[in-house]
Parts: C-alpha cells; structure tokens; sequence
C-alpha cells in the first residue's frame, strides 16, 4: 500500500518542481510523436498542421491531471480536438419538396453504387420513405446492371431506360420518381478523377439539372494524402453537403476522413462498414478520433483518472500534504476511494506504451478490489476520534475494529503501519525538504 | 490545379529564398576545402530538410521512407549550386535508382495455360485491370480466357463479360450467383488446358484482409487451381488503389502469403495522386516487382511503370 501512496506523492512532489504544467517542451514533445501518429494514419499533411497548431495553443500551461504523464494528457486534448473538428454527424435534409434529391459523387471505385444501395434501404426502413433509384453511370461496364440488382436488393424501384446520356438519364429520372410519387431520389454517378475537366463538368451539369438537397462525396477510408485535393476538386465543382465513408471495416485508420472534413467544411454523415447493404451506420466523431490516432487507450485512461479524482479531492489532499499537517484515517479512505473508482488502471496500463515505471509504482495485487473494500471496512469501524487521531489505537481498540470489520488484527495493523508510513513522509517532505522524500522513495 | 502547384508554390518560396541562399553559401566553402577526402558533402539544413520531407509525405512515400530517402540523398552529396530543382532532380535521380530495380513487365512464362490470379481490395481495379491485360494478350495473338470468379459483388459478371467481349476472348462465368468462386476458377483452367489456351485471367471479388473468411476463400482457389496444375497460379497479381495511402502496405503484407503475390499493379495514376507509397514498399519491404500502372478506364489505358517518370512526379518535377 505504500507503493501507491508513494506514488501519490510524486505526483504532488511533481507539481512543487512545476511539472504539474504542461511546459512547451511537453506538449512539442508529444506533437513530435502524434504527427507521426497521424502521418500512419493518412492525414493530410494541411489537416495535420492545422489540428496540431490548435492543440498546441490550448495545451501549453494545461494542469496535468494526477495519475497521468504530460504526454497522455496531450494525447487526450488531441483526441478531444480531433472529435471536435471531425464534428457533429451531418444529416441529410428530407424535408425538401419531394422528390427530394440525394446526388451521390466521387473517385472511381470508392463505393458510390454500393451506398446507394444502402441508404435506400437505410431510408426505406429507418425512415419509410418512398425511395427510387437511378444510375447515370453510362460509362463504367454493367454499371447500370449493378445498380439495378441492388435496387432489387432492396426492393425499391430503378430508372429503367436505354439513353447513354447522363444528361437525358437525369431527367428522365426525375419525371420517373415524381409520377413513381417518390419522397426521395437517390443518384448515383459515374466515378471521377479529380483532374478529369470533362466529367467534372458532367457532374456540375447534372447538379444544376438536378437541384439536390443533399449532395454526398463517397470516398475510401484508405485514401491517401490525395484526400485533401480531391475533396477540392469535388467541392470545386459541386455544392457538397455532406461525406460518407466507405470501407470503415478494415484496418485502415481512415486519417483520410479529417483532410476532407477539413478542406470541404461539411459533416461526414454515414460510415459503411462492409459490401452487405445493411452495413451502413451515422457517422459518429469520437469512435473515429479514437481510431485515427491509434491511441485508444491512453485516451480512455486520461477519462477514468479523470472521472475517478475530482479536481477538489485532490487538491485538499495536496494542501494537506504541502502544510505538513499530516494524514488522518479520512484522508487514507478517500486516497483508497480512488484507487477502486480507477478500477481496472493496471490492465490499462498494460496496453500502454511508455508505462512501464507506473506500473511498477502501482503494484497490482494492491490494487485488488477485495483488498481495497476491506480496507475500507477497516476505517469503517473506527470511532470519529480514531480516524481523526489513529495514535490512540492501541491493541484493544485494533481488536474492536478488527471484530467490526470482520477482519483479522493484522489487517488493521497494516493500515496503522500505512498511516505511520505516510505521515513519515510529509515530515520528511517538511523537514529535509525534497531530497529527503527522495531518499525514502529510493528506498522501497 | 494539381497538388504539385500548390506544394510548389510554398516549397519554392523556400527553396528559392534563403534556404538556397545559405545552402549555396555551405556547398561552397565545403567544395573549396576538405572535398578529396570527404567528397561534396553539403548539409541539408533543418528547413529545406522539412520541405523536402513535405513534398514526398504529400506524394504518400510515408515517413519512413522520406526519412531514408533524405538520408540517403544527404549521404550521396548535393549538388552545386544548389537550387530547389537541382536538389529535386538529385531526389529524383536517387528515387529513381531504387525502383528501377522492380519495374518489370509481367514475362508469361512457358507455362500452358500461364494462369494469373488478380486479388485486392474493393474497387482497387481488379475486373478493369483483366480486361486491359487480356485486351493487350489477345491483340498479341495470344489465346486468353477470363474466369468470373467474383460470383458475390452485384453486376460483378456482367463487368467482366463486357470486358471479355471488347477484348475478344472467352469468359468461364458461374452457373449461377454465388456460387463458388473456386469451382468458376477451376472450370477456367480446365477449359484452358483442353482448349490449349495461353493465358487464364482469373478475377475475385474485392476483400479487406481484416474478413478472414474472405482470405481463406482465395486460398482455397489457389488450393483448387494447383489441383490441375501443381505450379499455378504462375502469377499472384495485388492491384493496388494508387489514390490509397498507407494502408496499401499492410495491403501486400497480408494478401502476399495467402494469394501467392508475385507481383503488383497499381491504378487509377490518373489521378493527382502520385502513389509515393510504392517507395515505401520497396524501402521497407521485399520489394515486389510492380508490373503495370492503370491511367484511365479504357483497355489501352495500361502501361509500363516508368520509374523515372514516376519519381519526377513524386518529388514534383513537371514533366
Ligand atoms: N468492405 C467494404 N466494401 C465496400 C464498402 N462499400 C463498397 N464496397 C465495395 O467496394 C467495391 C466498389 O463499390 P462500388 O459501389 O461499385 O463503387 P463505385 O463508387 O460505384 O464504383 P464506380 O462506379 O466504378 O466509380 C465493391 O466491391 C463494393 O462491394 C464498404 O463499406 N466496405
Ligand atoms: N481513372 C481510372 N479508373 C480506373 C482505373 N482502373 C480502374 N478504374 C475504375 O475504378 C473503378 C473500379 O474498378 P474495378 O475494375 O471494378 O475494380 P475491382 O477491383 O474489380 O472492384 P471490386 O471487384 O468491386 O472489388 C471502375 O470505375 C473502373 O473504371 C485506372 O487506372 N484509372
Ligand atoms: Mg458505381
Ligand atoms: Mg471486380
């Protein structure tokens, strides 16, 4: 037990030789990893310096949180930062006269016909909404079949007709989905390149033609660092209203997604998540901050410390420990307290990189809720006098508290030793100052 | 505007300003003084190093890659005087030289039927990259058969039919949808070892290599296909996404085992995106030999990688 209670106080020591800031050099020094991070993850280089230069100027000066070091408490403003910029999941508007049109664009092959597929189903079931289907793709080979068997898939109809002009199929489609009396009208186009002038004006054409309320750029998780200019390209060209990415069902980080959300301004509003037609769910911004920055645990390790030690506990118990006070039992309780709301922190720290002295700090076995609850129990039995002033224990009263608690002797004996223990520390803290914690610290 | 101008636009500024300036000044006096013992050695001073390292992380060579290409580059001596396209050029030059090494055309063997399986990811240009292959094969005179091996993706065989019919060769298609995409691939060699053909294309469905299920069925075709001919598939082709980034190298990592890659294609080049991930596979891994790059959505659009093309397009070179 006096491991962790050591541990506390190094935290607190931190915070008299000013690390309980985060220093420039802290929070660059984390950046300088995390721009690698983002870099595996195929964020664009733009995206990256634009993220970063924010979280630098919010996490210089920042309190570090007790229980975690400068750089995961970086990691977690950057997580914050990046849920914040990949912002809230974009909805589609629906309620436009109908039919309402959903135009769907973007790169050759990153999943258009497939998401078409999808949100008509999504749109049929989630929304009982009349839904038809066109393909004005007249140029990839049996892309107008593909299309069509989807729209069977789903059991929504399908613009039947045999023009190989893009033009003349959109409005063909249109007439068919108003006398179909459909509420909505998805399009799906032919993919494009971002340097193909022609077919980037056949999309503009078809746009102006088709007057859609949602206007959706579907691209690849997997993209590369192209994502920023294509997004441009894109948007360039077409009033885009919203992104969907495809592909979120593999391994790729999906960095891609933050360049978009960065050049186009507009929210991603659907993720698919597989080829079946049921795979697609609303974007949601944290689980994929999470996964850009490959750093998921550390994130949620800086949310436990932080849920599991109220700012004020900890500083009442830091005052305490700087005046030279020294500890009573309630104290000793409320420090136990935390260690069963942090729960599982040893299994975490596991998963972390760069944790291994911590976990050293924070034996395991001492943090064995049963330990814990007994120990509690313990403080529990004592009188308001006792744990004000545990001096007064002597063997008698150990044996009360021992038969309240339901414990043996030596388990009180163990939280008397513990307080001793600690209040040594706060006198040596006092007296010889720092070297002198260090010197009993050494010693464990 | 392609990518190139705009990055252009800031490196050069750089480059072109003091970066030039002092670094013109260093390989100076360094030329003067010490140069028979240590050769021309000028420093990459931090900037122009960051600018450079920008240009091939915006190409997607990856951080790895650019740091030992610069390294290198730093190694190999700058030329002199030193300006941006020089020190491009130097880059270039020593990009080239690495990838020259697998740019290599698919050689069919003398293998009868030469059997190649095309595997990827989805919509990487698997079914596109068949019909330009067998196009190119069949004008050469030779006999080529494609099998419609993806039995699950909608209008997946209808693709490929077309594609078989603009090329002019035969197509072993499945009796039905979803049926097993082994037994499509086998009907097709067997057709090809009777029919004496000289190539079979077999095309698959698009996978991620995170569906396992998925991975082990192209194992099993390769298992099913090495039944009649114990040595096929003679080619392993992994068509890469050239608008991809990172996550290509995983790609070749997991396919290359279970689909017995020998070789890569990479599409879709154009694009504005220069695929500079190709350097980083062959920095970092064993270096796959890199066939064919797709340019477009039509049968001629194929062609041979060009190493010295490609990495003027990756450090930002025109032309
Ligand atoms: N694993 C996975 N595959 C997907 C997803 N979305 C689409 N696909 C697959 O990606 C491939 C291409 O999808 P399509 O819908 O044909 O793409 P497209 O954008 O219409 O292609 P073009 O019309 O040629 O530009 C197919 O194999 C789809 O099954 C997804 O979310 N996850
Ligand atoms: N611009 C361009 N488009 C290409 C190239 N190669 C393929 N495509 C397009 O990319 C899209 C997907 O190509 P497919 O050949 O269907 O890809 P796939 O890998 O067979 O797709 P799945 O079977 O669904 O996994 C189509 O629209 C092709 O026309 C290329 O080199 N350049
Ligand atoms: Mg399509
Ligand atoms: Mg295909």
């Amino acid at each position: 037990m006096f491991d962790f209670l050591a541990d506390k106080l190094q935290t607190a020591f931190q915070s008299l030789t000013g690390k309980g800031l985060l220093t420039e050099a802290d929070v660059d020094a984390a950046l300088r990893e995390l721009r690698l991070s983002l870099l595996e993850a195929d964020v664009a280089l733009p995206a990256i310096k634009h993220l970063l230069a924010g979280v630098r100027a919010k996490a210089v000066g920042q309190n570090v949180l007790k229980g975690v070091n400068p750089g995961q408490q970086v990691v977690k403003i950057v997580y914050d930062e990046l849920a914040a910029l990949l912002g809230d999941t974009g909805e589609l508007t629906l309620n436009a006269a109908p039919p309402v049109v959903i135009l769907l664009c973007g790169l050759q092959g990153s999943g258009k016909t497939t998401t078409a597929g999808k949100l008509a189903k999504w749109l049929a079931e989630k929304q009982r909404k009349k839904v038809f289907l066109a393909s004005l793709d007249v140029y990839r080979p049996a892309a107008i079949e593909q299309l069509a068997t989807v729209a069977g898939q789903v059991g929504v109809p399908v613009l039947e007709s045999d023009s190989t002009d893009p033009i003349a199929r959109t409005k063909q489609a249109l007439k068919a989905a108003e006398k179909a009396l459909s509420d909505i009208l998805i399009l799906d186009t032919a993919g494009r390149g971002d340097v193909d002038e022609t077919l980037l004006a056949e999309l503009a054409a078809i746009h102006k033609l088709s007057k859609p309320a949602n206007t959706l750029l579907v691209a690849d998780a997997q993209m590369g660092q192209a994502a920023t200019t294509v997004a441009n390209a894109f948007k360039q060209t077409v009033p885009l209203t919203g992104l969907i990415l495809t592909r979120l069902d593999g391994d790729a980080r999906g960095g891609a997604v933050l360049s978009m959300r960065h050049e186009t301004g507009v929210p991603v509003a659907f993720v698919g998540l597989g080829e079946g037609l049921d795979k697609l769910e609303p974007f949601r911004a944290d689980g994929i901050a999470g996964r850009i920055l490959g750093q998921g645990d550390v994130v949620s390790l800086v949310e436990k410390v932080q849920s599991a030690v109220s700012e004020d506990e900890a500083a009442s118990l830091q005052a305490k420990l700087m005046s030279g006070q020294g500890f009573d039992m309630n104290d000793i309780k409320k420090q136990i307290g935390m260690m069963r709301k942090m729960g599982g922190m040893g299994m975490l720290m596991d998963l972390m990189p760069g944790m291994g002295a911590l976990k050293k700090q924070v034996d395991q076995s001492k943090l064995d809720p049963k330990v814990l609850a007994r120990q509690v129990a313990v403080i529990d039995s004592m009188t308001a006098a006792e744990r004000k002033n545990p001096t007064i224990l002597n063997a008698k009263r150990r044996q009360r508290i021992a038969l309240g608690a339901g414990v043996q002797v030596s388990d009180v004996n163990k939280i008397v030793k513990m307080h001793e223990q600690l209040n040594q520390v706060t006198k040596l803290l006092k007296k010889g100052g720092i070297k002198g914690l260090m010197g009993m610290l050494g010693q464990r | 505007m392609s990518l190139w101008s705009r990055v252009k636009s800031t490196v050069s500024e750089t480059f072109s300003g003091k970066v030039a300036k002092s670094l013109g000044k260093t390989a100076g006096k360094v030329s003067e003084g010490i140069k028979a013992a240590v050769g021309i050695k000028a420093k990459l001073d931090a900037e122009t190093r960051e600018a450079l390292e920008e240009v091939l992380l915006q190409a997607d060579v990856g951080i790895t890659a650019a740091s030992k290409l610069l390294d290198n580059l730093q190694a190999a001596g700058l030329p002199e005087p030193l300006t941006a396209d020089r020190l491009k050029a130097a880059l270039a030059g020593l990009i080239e030289a690495r990838l020259t090494p697998i740019a290599q055309p698919l050689e069919v063997g003398k293998a009868k039927p030469f059997v190649v399986l095309m595997a990827g990811v989805n919509g990487s240009g698997k079914t596109t990259t068949i019909g330009k292959l067998a196009a190119m094969w069949a004008a050469e005179g030779k006999r080529v058969i494609v099998a419609a091996a993806d039995t699950f993706r909608a209008g997946a065989v209808a693709q490929l039919q077309v594609w078989a019919e603009r090329a002019k060769v035969e197509i072993v298609q499945p009796a039905q949808e979803g049926s097993d995409p082994a037994g499509v691939a086998f009907q097709a060699v067997e057709k090809a070892v009777a029919d004496e053909a000289d190539i079979v294309l077999i095309d698959t469905a698009g996978r991620l290599a995170s569906r396992k299920d998925l991975m082990d069925e192209l194992a099993k075709i390769r298992r099913v296909v090495q039944k009649l001919i114990p040595d096929a598939p003679h080619a392993g082709l992994l068509v890469l996404d050239g608008t991809q980034g990172q996550a290509t190298l995983a790609q070749v990592r997991e396919f290359a085992p279970v689909a017995g890659i020998t070789g890569l294609v990479v599409t879709k080049l154009d694009s504005s995106a220069k695929a500079g991930f190709l350097l980083a596979l062959a920095v970092q891994e064993d270096g796959k030999p890199v066939h064919y790059v797709g340019v477009g959505e039509a049968a001629d659009d194929l062609g041979a990688f060009d190493p010295a093309a490609f990495a003027r397009g990756v450090v930002g070179l025109e032309g």
